[in-house]
């Protein structure tokens, strides 16, 4: 299928996801030790079933190899990403089971190997490509040391976090992780999964895929709440988090609910002084796709008025997965210049490393 | 705990509600369990209550693990001028409530009600001993109220002998359920009582709370009771979605769902993408034959409060519009404190028939009571 | 603008408030520290009435995990959905530029000029060796 660029050139794609092709392929990067115990014990390649591998979502058919894992080198990346919607850049965020882990060592070792292995396999083979930084968030200190140890390498632009972790990401045990990534000019990127330490809804384990895909949604609205209700922002007010995968048609609603309740509990959490709203809009920022969009141009351009501010929305296609047939990736209803906005300027103005 | 109770002289104003309304959502607590609970059980479980108390899936037997903005979660001025707890003397509830706001239809929705307690039989008892006591001190006495049929879920055989028992009693008009339930609401061991109702013809209601062991967000316990609080619209929409991909409206095509307590404005968002995702994923659930969106319609309502607060408030007539006009009950939440006032919680210019059917009109129809 | 006297001073201890109407307008003197402050006693949320609020403490913080109590019992929470308001400027906690409780001036005369006008009294005697609590509009 060819596929026609969409209308601005330049565009920055702020989430796309690489594959680990095989458990194998990290090897090199890994300590004497870890190599061994990968090999000794049997450990599996890390897929996790937040994307099962045949499932219709996790690839569109267009980007499915004949075999082995979709975006697993640097060549159909190129062929598929970016080259047909003329991007400019694009950052890589892996999503390869490190969190689930329950060993912070091991954790810790793969999420280095996974780092190592990035930008040796793709950073190094297309000036294009750029990545988040992947960290055990099974260890703050451990998280920390890995930020540490790629913060000079400014083709890691963010930090990777997962919406679902074994704490709601707000708590304080992980600011440590917050306070390296705004001094290193770093945004969190949270991205949809989870590190399945809970069921993924608050009434336990679902039955169905499509349900814990579903839940995503529900884990971002808790998360937004608990950034804003811990204070991170009054904390670090030069961090920002961008939402990835998350899906945004959600937010205002979500906004409303929780700036009404925090007037009258303001004092539960008094160092939040000012309107959940606008914390939001200073400090999140949200990824294309998927759109969960209403059924019409007109109401979504209503939604687009409820989000109050056409600053929030970074271009993504979410590659490889499948949200959008073939070059759809805008929706209808984007005037010209927020479709600018959001391709470029604001991606531009979110990551300090690529301005 | 002393809590200062403050004058309740001033705290209804008097007939300042023209329009009728439907209150679907109002919390009625007994003046004593000794007084009003104990008649209705056995010597065996009064003893068991004395000895263990009421042990639900959380640690502290007498309170939430989230201290609640005001305590009993009620208005300040709620609190009987006889004593007791808010919402337990029925004349005072006319007074400061019913009389003033013009409630046509008042939905009783009992929250200790035994429902969540881990012992089945338990629970079982108690949750006959409520719909005893409801009709007891309630209904019989004030037929504006209207009461829930309160069945122990987490056994669904109990529950269903619970509705059985009851069908047909017309005190009762819909069989609560509290949304944090052990599985997501959806689930196989639920469909029996949605049968059960369907076979009863009454709606479902299920009201945000309550204690499933699972902790609040798939990310684990917050530190923050406006974060629980907030959390019930998210958990609302895991359980909805649970019913929908699950199929149960396929296999129950008369039952009726309403989701009480949780707002409303998150409904559109949550249809927009569980539509697209029956779209990708139409070879996992093949029982799920018609898109989410339109079974939702079909089967689900909401009730209003906490009514969002958008800024400007238009915003909110978009949301209601991609709702529904007909699917949103008026709701206060009485005695609690995030009551909705019918005067002012929705300050927007609607035609006579629409702000009569959104406060009362919509839920007489519903509960068959036009 | 008129004065209106509302109420006789002893009749609002410190710490105390009392309803009155003037003009149809239901308003609610509290004293702090023999200080009086008058306010609407309506929240400009959904109306519930701040007469019969919970005084509080002011809560603020400098950073997370901090939390600075001080002005024990100068702040009104709504009875209803718990909104706080500054009892000495009607400024909400949540808001303070935007959201507001209505405030009158209050201030206290001693029934000597009480007597001489031009105040309005409306429902009771104002003797000379009283103070008076006088509420302007």
């Amino acid at each position: 299928m060819t596929i026609a660029p969409p209308p601005t050139t330049g565009a920055i794609d702020c989430d796309i996801h690489p594959s680990v092709p095989s458990i194998e392929a990290l090897l090199p990067y890994m300590a004497d030790h870890w190599r061994d115990t990968i090999v000794q014990r049997g450990v599996h390649n890390l897929e996790t079933i937040a994307y099962p591998k045949n499932a219709p979502l996790t690839a569109r058919p267009d980007w499915r190899p004949a075999k082995g894992l979709p975006a697993a080198d640097v060549v159909t990346i190129q062929a598929q990403a970016l080259d047909p919607f003329a991007t400019s850049i694009a950052i890589c965020n892996c999503l390869y089971g490190v969190q689930l882990l329950m060993s912070e060592d091991i954790a810790a070792a793969f999420a280095n190997a996974v780092n190592q292995w990035m930008a040796a396999e793709f950073l190094d083979r297309d000036p294009r490509l750029r990545a988040s930084i992947v960290i055990p968030t099974q260890n703050t200190e451990m998280a920390v040391a890995e930020i540490e140890r790629w913060a000079d390498d400014k083709r890691f632009v963010s930090v990777l976090m997962l919406v679902m972790d074994e704490n709601p990401l707000g708590r304080r045990l992980y600011w440590p992780i917050y306070a390296a990534a705004a001094r290193h000019g770093l945004p969190i990127c949270v991205h949809a999964g989870s590190a399945y330490k809970h069921p993924v809804t608050s009434v336990g384990w679902p039955s169905y895929y499509t349900e814990d895909y579903a839940a995503q949604s529900p884990a971002f609205h808790n998360m937004v709440s608990s950034f804003i209700c811990e204070g991170v922002f009054a904390k670090y007010p030069d961090l920002t988090v961008v939402l990835a995968e998350s899906g945004f048609t959600w937010l205002p609603a979500h906004l409303w609910r929780l700036t009404k309740f925090w007037r009258g509990l303001r004092a539960e959490i008094p160092w939040v002084d000012r309107p959940p709203t606008e914390i939001a809009r200073d400090h999140f920022r949200l990824t294309l796709q998927p759109v969960d969009a209403p059924p019409t141009v007109s109401d979504f351009e209503r939604l687009m008025e409820h989000m109050g501010s056409d600053e929030m929305l970074l271009f993504s296609t979410d590659y490889p997965h499948h949200q959008f047939d073939g070059n759809a990736v805008l929706p209808e209803g984007l005037s010209p210049t927020l479709a600018r906005k959001i391709m470029v300027d604001n991606p531009k103005n979110t990551y300090p490393r690529l301005q | 705990m002393n809590i200062q109770v403050a004058d309740r002289s001033t705290s209804a104003s008097k007939g300042k509600v023209k329009q009728a309304i439907a209150d679907c959502d109002i919390h009625p607590s007994p003046k004593s369990l000794e007084i009003e609970i104990y008649p209705y059980l056995s010597k065996r479980w009064r003893s068991y209550l004395e000895s263990y108390g009421f042990i639900y899936r959380q640690g502290f037997p007498n309170g939430p693990a989230f201290p609640k903005g005001q305590p009993d979660a009620a208005r300040r001025d709620a609190y009987p001028p006889n004593g007791g707890r808010p919402g337990s003397d029925l004349e005072f509830m006319r007074e400061q409530h019913l009389d003033p706001n013009n409630v046509q239809l008042g939905i009783l929705n009992p929250l200790k009600s035994g429902q969540g307690l881990q012992n089945s039989d338990f629970a079982e008892a108690y949750c006959r001993a409520v719909n005893e006591w409801q009709i007891a001190e309630w209904t019989s006495k004030e037929s504006r109220l209207k009461a829930s049929l309160m069945v122990p879920f987490e056994d669904a055989k109990a529950s269903v002998a619970e509705i059985d028992h009851w069908a047909g009693n017309p005190h009762f008009v819909q069989v609560l359920l509290l949304s944090r339930t052990i599985e997501p609401l959806g689930q196989r061991r639920y469909w029996p009582i949605y049968e059960a109702a369907c076979r009863a013809n009454l709606p479902v209601a299920v009201h945000a709370f309550g204690y499933g062991g699972t902790p609040v967000t798939g990310g684990g316990w917050p530190s923050f009771y406006i974060e629980e609080m907030v959390g019930h619209a998210e958990n609302t929409q895991s359980l909805l979605t649970s019913m929908v991909i699950e199929g149960v409206f396929e296999r129950f095509p008369t039952l009726k769902v309403i989701l009480v307590e949780a707002g409303f404005a998150w409904l559109p968002a949550l249809k927009w993408r569980l539509d697209k995702l029956w779209h990708r994923m139409r070879d996992e659930i093949p029982h799920v034959t018609r898109p989410p969106s339109e079974l939702i319609q079909e089967h689900v309502w909401l009730t209003t409060q906490p009514m969002e607060e958008p800024e400007p408030r238009e915003h909110l007539l978009d949301t209601i519009e991609w709702i529904g006009w007909d699917k949103l009950l008026f709701a206060t939440d009485y005695p609690h404190w995030d009551f909705d006032d019918p005067a002012r919680a929705l300050p927007l210019k609607l035609s006579k028939e629409r702000r009569e059917n959104f406060f009362l009109g919509n839920a007489l129809d519903l509960y068959g009571l036009r | 603008m008129a004065k209106y006297v509302v109420s006789p001073a002893k009749d609002i201890p410190p710490g105390g408030r009392k309803l009155v109407e003037v003009r149809g307008r239901p308003i609610v003197i509290f004293n702090l520290d023999g200080e009086y402050f008058g306010m609407l006693n309506r929240c400009p949320h959904q109306g519930g009435s701040l007469c019969n609020g919970q005084l509080v403490g002011l809560v603020q913080s400098t950073e997370p995990g901090e939390y600075h109590f001080s002005r024990q019992d100068e702040i009104v929470r709504c009875p209803w959905h718990g909104w706080e308001f500054d009892i000495r400027t009607g400024h909400s906690m949540c808001e303070p530029d935007r959201i507001q409780a209505t405030r009158y001036n209050v201030g206290i005369e001693a029934g000597a000029a009480v007597t001489e006008g031009p105040y309005v009294a409306e429902t009771f005697g104002v003797t000379v060796e009283e103070s008076y609590v006088v509420i302007e509009i």
